[in-house]
């Protein structure tokens, strides 16, 4: 290690003056390289036998105007709509803005088509070089008008799928409070449970957002590159503190304060969910998807409050924190999902959400494994291992109603 | 797009087996009965209005079908020149009497636009898809000299009665030449197009046209038309995406033809759609008498509306127009009518 350091040390009055050169010459070689290629070509052919075109559907709907497309262009050339086809019959469009659209340009196509309601479309569109693109509106429902009255019935849907669980959960404190610390090593192993459940599930929502999501902007990769990065920052930002209190009585609050924020990310994206349902006039099965996500996350609300229970009376105000934290991003949820959508930011969203609360088990299990050493417990317990299998299974189990 | 349906139907509550109970709760709770009731009154709306948009949600803006454009294009141009244009050839009478006509037919590549703005990489016999219409008079003696410019072999099979060794199956490489020569029979309306393998790829690219072999007797006389039915897979998967008649999408719907109330109009009428079994022909407001391939002098015509025409199917469609007025004509089969196969006369 010291030899390691001492070798990393930079060997300070040893001609600094030229150090700055050696970081300056690969750029400007690579600056050279680009301008000499761009001038002078690859020496590679580089006329494709066929127009690269490549259009993606940002997002499909239809409303009092007929049908409307948010494209984006993901080809390394311009791309000239020129006709448009809705269920075998050409029709008249408007593109906005007008004419070719740039690389890596966006356009919204019109088209006034008499669309009726319940049924299914194929919307294509051909370009002037003849390359066809093709999208589907699986069943054919006005989307909804952001008004007021939407607002605030979207963020009443957020409130009983996020806040009013959570809460409830909170409420099974006291109750918690009254448990030995092997009670509490099961609470908090059962909630490493509910949070495994969770990081699956995250994954699992964030890789099928991607796939739908435009090929050229990664969506796959956009998952994992949330989650290794919120994961990071939340340990940074999780060790730093530690540095700076090293308060041991405020830990158990700090990690319920972690946890809500997790979780909270999480149920954005459930949010998202019920809101796109609600968006496509799915009220019924939204009613349903309500009630199933106000169970599953009634759960969460205990694992939240596991940590503080071997601490003192916590305030109230700890507790109205908590639920908002844990629970308020379904509101913000449901009014995106609802109004406005796109796969590759979501498939970005749901990476980051895995990746926190990742670092939720991290801690909680750090956390769990500090105190059995210190009480002379053994770590994976039966009753932590019951725990976290009884976590997995609740969720699986809550999980069902809102699945199919 | 954030696919909606597949969301709902992953999550699906209806699926679920343990949904049962919940979906009660669901129902006394959130009353979805008004939820239901409020979108099945919004549903009601929308009947009844099938087909007439500007009632309905409110869809002031909406129109119906497609309006071609008013450009005159080089598709267009081609599309209105295939119509009228008829190819004799060059005339010589041969040491026995006959009348030999010489024709210069060339195969090369070639982008053609096919819709207003939409560009497709045909092969052509000319630099035309159709071809040349070539016409001739039962007897004659035809030589058609046929060089291929372009990078696959080709070659030119001509429908008639001839010798074998002039039917047009051995391919001619690229840079080949073949003159092709026969004597003209029977009288009708016959068909030529490139017979090399793979034969779906050659035709559907655009090597065909239409052959006119007139009978020794003249047919009455009257304003004359070629029309080959035709269409364009943009995307290979096998399946026509741009219906037309002599390849332009809504040409005559631009730009109808002039005809004239009363006097005879003879369209000679081909089929050479690709993928698609069979085409159609119907006129609106008014009848006329099909001659199915017409080479039978002593055949009666079919008096309709409607012919149908399966793929290399040809025929001689005589009208008389009634009265002067836009008489629209299109494929009876709708979805090619939409895609492109509708135009209309004009008659004076």
């Amino acid at each position: 290690m010291s030899q390691l350091q001492a070798e990393m040390t930079p060997q300070a009055g040893k001609s600094s003056g030229k150090a700055w050169l050696w970081g300056i010459l690969p750029v400007a070689l690579l600056i050279a390289i680009v301008a000499v290629i761009l001038t002078v070509g690859t020496g590679v052919k580089e006329e494709s036998p066929i127009p690269i075109e490549n259009v993606e559907f940002e997002r499909v709907y239809v409303n009092e105007n007929g049908i409307v497309l948010n494209l984006l262009n993901a080809s390394p050339q311009a791309v000239d709509i020129v006709m448009a086809r809705v269920a075998d019959a050409y029709w008249d469009f408007t593109i906005k803005p007008d004419g070719a659209i740039p690389r890596m340009g966006r356009a919204t196509v019109t088209i006034p088509y008499p669309w009726v309601e319940g049924d299914g479309y194929e919307v294509r569109l051909v370009t002037g070089e003849s390359t066809v693109f093709s999208t589907e509106i699986g069943a054919a429902i006005q989307a909804p008008a952001p008004d007021a009255q939407r607002f605030m019935q979207y963020a009443l849907i957020g409130f009983y799928v996020g806040v009013v669980p959570v809460a409830l959960g909170l409420l099974w404190f006291p109750l918690m409070r009254r448990f030995t610390a092997r009670g509490i090593h099961a609470v908090l192993a059962f909630t490493i449970g509910l949070l495994l459940f969770l990081v699956v599930d995250t994954f699992q929502e964030g890789f099928e957002l991607a796939e739908q999501a435009p090929e050229s902007l990664k969506g796959s990769g956009l998952v994992w590159f949330g989650a290794i990065l919120s994961m990071l920052f939340l340990i940074a930002i999780d060790q730093m503190n530690e540095r700076k209190k090293g308060k041991e009585g405020s830990r158990g609050e700090r990690i319920s304060f972690m946890l809500a924020s997790g979780i909270g990310l999480h149920n954005f994206g459930e949010g998202l969910a019920i809101g796109a349902a609600f968006a496509v006039g799915e009220a019924a099965l939204g009613t349903f998807l309500i009630i199933g996500f106000t169970l599953h996350n009634m759960t969460e609300g205990i694992g939240v409050a596991a940590p503080l229970a071997q601490r003192q009376r916590p305030k109230l105000r700890t507790f109205v924190w908590l639920a908002l934290i844990a629970g308020g991003p379904a509101i913000l949820g449901t009014w995106v999902g609802g109004f406005v959508m796109n796969n590759t930011l979501a498939s970005l969203y749901f990476g980051i959400g895995a990746g926190a609360i990742i670092q939720v088990v991290f801690v909680i299990g750090r956390m769990l494994w500090k105190e059995s050493v210190k009480l002379g417990y053994a770590p994976v317990s039966w009753t932590n291992y019951a725990g976290v299998a009884a976590g997995i299974a609740l969720m699986y189990g809550t999980s069902l109603l809102v699945s199919g | 797009m954030f696919d909606r349906r597949k969301q709902i139907s992953r999550r699906s509550f209806l699926k679920a087996g343990a949904a049962g109970a919940a979906a009660l709760i669901g129902g006394a709770l959130l009353n979805p009965g008004a939820l239901l009731g409020g979108r099945s009154a919004h549903a009601e709306s929308h009947e009844g209005h099938e087909g007439h948009a500007e009632s309905g949600h409110g869809s002031h803006g909406m129109q119906h079908g497609f309006t071609p454009g008013t450009e005159v294009t080089e598709g267009l141009v081609m599309a209105r020149e295939a119509l009228s244009n008829f190819d004799y050839g060059k005339v010589s009478t041969l040491p026995d009497g006959r009348t030999l006509r010489e024709y210069e037919i060339v195969s090369f590549e070639k982008d053609i636009e096919i819709a207003q703005g939409v560009k497709f990489p045909a092969w052509t016999f000319n630099g035309t898809v159709p071809g040349p219409t070539i016409r001739c008079t039962e007897g004659d003696v035809v030589r058609v000299k046929f060089s291929n410019a372009s990078s696959h072999p080709h070659s030119i099979h001509f429908h008639g009665i001839h010798p074998t060794d002039m039917d047009g199956l051995e391919a001619i490489p690229p840079g080949g030449t073949f003159t092709y020569e026969f004597e003209a029979y029977p009288a009708g309306m016959q068909v030529y197009h490139c017979h090399v393998p793979p034969f779906q790829t050659h035709i559907h690219k655009g090597m065909y046209g239409n052959f006119i072999i007139d009978p020794k007797t003249p047919r009455a006389p009257a304003q004359e038309l070629s029309m080959v039915m035709n269409g364009f897979d943009l995307d290979f998967d096998s399946d026509n995406d741009i219906y037309a008649v002599n390849s332009y999408a809504f040409a005559f719907m631009q730009e109808p033809i002039k005809v004239k109330a009363g006097k005879l109009v003879r369209i000679y009428l081909s089929s050479f759609l690709e993928f698609d079994l069979i085409n159609s022909f119907h006129l609106h407001a008014a009848y006329f008498h099909y001659y199915a391939t017409g080479a039978d002098p002593e055949a009666r015509p079919y008096y309709t509306d409607t012919v149908v025409l399966a793929q290399g199917e040809r025929g001689l469609v005589e009208i008389l127009f009634p009265r002067p007025g836009k008489y629209m004509f299109h494929a009876h089969v709708n979805e090619f009518t939409e895609l492109g196969w509708v135009g209309f006369f004009e008659a004076e």
